[in-house]
């Protein structure tokens, strides 16, 4: 074979691999994420704006963006925070405030802290307050206490299957909500099921490739600190799944700070809490609520804006604190 | 010392020694040494002190969970089952039977323990 005709064939390759996105520069983009800089790719070339200008308006049609909040823990009023209202209340506003609206909202679990019936009518009456109408849920391990998850179903489960997963479109991007908090084990992480799983092979087996995958639970789906519990026993078998797809995000909750990471084309991200901080693994004792100055709390807590850009595939996740 | 004397402390003593003993009963031990018929475990900072309880036939085991998080004490293989424990909530279980009793917080299954009865 001619040199020129390998060339060509190298090319070809490359192209095929690459939607546009360097993953490693993706990856450094996020980390300007704190500072409200929105990275998007535009014809290849990282471009950059202050935040409040980028989207105005979404630039295409296709184009949309969606908020996920997360650990509201509705009832929790200890020293960490006394007012988890108006800190959900604060997240709303927040919301509310940003230049680009998002189409719905996904939290990500532990929405009560008892799961008691006033604490997850408490969220819903605040969240009515939002922008977005549609609001998506996926249980954490304090929305499941003491009835195996039944109040949280009954309220939140009724498109779904088993103990709360299921499945949307929106504009092309398929979303999946797992739940990895039910049946836990002494000693074990969290876990999602072989029934689950099973039905999640199912449920992506037909999907073309180029779909934009999302993915959301309540445990990181990957390694964080497993001492602390954070992580699933089972998610690599859901990852294996997603691995035909060229671009899939999985977004998550319960360790009540953002975290990043991004492997081949799944890039993982966990949200701030909208109730209390908890310290970095293994800067403290346990993983519980962490204490700050009552002046700092709101620079803990927060939101996370997604956009998605019709054609770039990738995701643009953007954290943003209460204050 | 004179015959009616020596008499009446020769009574005395056994009377004394009795009242010696009585007074140094179980029922007025400090509350720290766990009797016979209850022992305590505290839960905090997403542990339970002390891990491994050992106890006689019996016993009524107390948790109480100090942690400002709500946790939950099971039994591993489906003895007990607490429902969840908000600070400063209690949760008693009482073993009749010898043996080795694992548990954890179902909420934080990190979280682990054991009773051992003999």
């Amino acid at each position: 074979m001619t040199d020129k005709k390998q060339d060509l064939i190298d090319q070809k390759l490359q192209d095929l691999n690459s939607d546009g996105i360097d993953r490693r520069g993706f990856l450094k983009c996020m980390a300007w994420a704190g500072t409200g800089l929105v990275w998007t790719m535009s014809g290849g070339i990282p471009v950059s704006r202050a935040f409040a200008k980028t989207m105005d308006r979404h630039a295409h049609k296709g184009d949309f963006s969606f908020v996920q909040i997360s650990d509201s823990h509705m009832g929790f009023n200890k020293p960490a925070n006394p007012d988890v209202v108006a800190t959900l209340q604060a997240a709303v506003d927040k919301i509310n405030g940003l230049p680009n609206h998002p189409e719905f909202l996904l939290h990500t679990g532990d929405i009560s802290h008892l799961s008691k019936q006033e604490q997850f009518d408490n969220v819903d009456q605040i969240l009515k307050s939002a922008s977005a109408k549609e609001v998506f849920f996926v249980p954490g391990e304090h929305d499941v206490l003491d009835d195996n998850g039944k109040s949280y179903l009954e309220r939140y489960g009724k498109n779904a299957q088993g103990s709360g997963w299921y499945s949307f479109d929106k504009k092309g991007v398929h979303f999946i909500g797992l739940v990895n908090v039910m049946n836990l084990k002494a000693g074990g992480l969290g876990s999602l099921g072989g029934e689950q799983l099973e039905w999640m092979e199912k449920d992506v087996k037909h999907l073309k490739h180029s779909t934009p995958i999302v993915v959301f639970a309540h445990i990181p789906l990957w390694s964080v600190y497993p001492d602390w519990g954070w992580g699933t026993q089972d998610s690599a078998q859901a990852l294996a799944y997603l691995k035909k797809f060229g671009s899939v995000t999985v977004l998550n909750g319960h360790i009540h700070q953002t975290m990043q990471k991004v492997e081949g084309n799944v890039t993982f991200h966990t949200a701030m809490s909208t109730a209390f901080p908890q310290p970095q693994p293994g800067k403290a004792d346990s993983p519980g609520p962490m204490k700050v100055p009552a002046e700092q709390l709101r620079s803990l807590l927060g939101i996370t804006d997604v956009n998605y850009v019709r054609g770039q595939h990738s995701l643009a996740v953007v954290d943003s604190t209460l204050g | 010392m004179t015959r009616k004397s020596v008499r009446i402390a020769a009574l005395a003593m056994p009377v004394m020694i009795a009242v010696l003993l009585f007074a140094g009963s179980p029922s007025v031990t400090a509350n720290d040494q766990p009797s016979a018929t209850n022992a305590e475990v505290k839960i905090d900072n997403f542990s339970f002190g002390p891990e491994t309880l050992t106890v006689p036939v019996g016993t009524t085991v107390t948790w109480t969970n100090r942690d400002d998080i709500p946790h939950t004490v099971v039994s591993t293989d489906g003895v007990f089952k607490s429902k969840v424990r908000d600070t400063d909530e209690k949760f008693s279980y009482t073993f009749s039977k010898a043996g080795t009793y694992p548990y954890y917080c179902s909420v934080h299954p990190k979280m682990t323990g054991k009773i051992v009865v003999h």
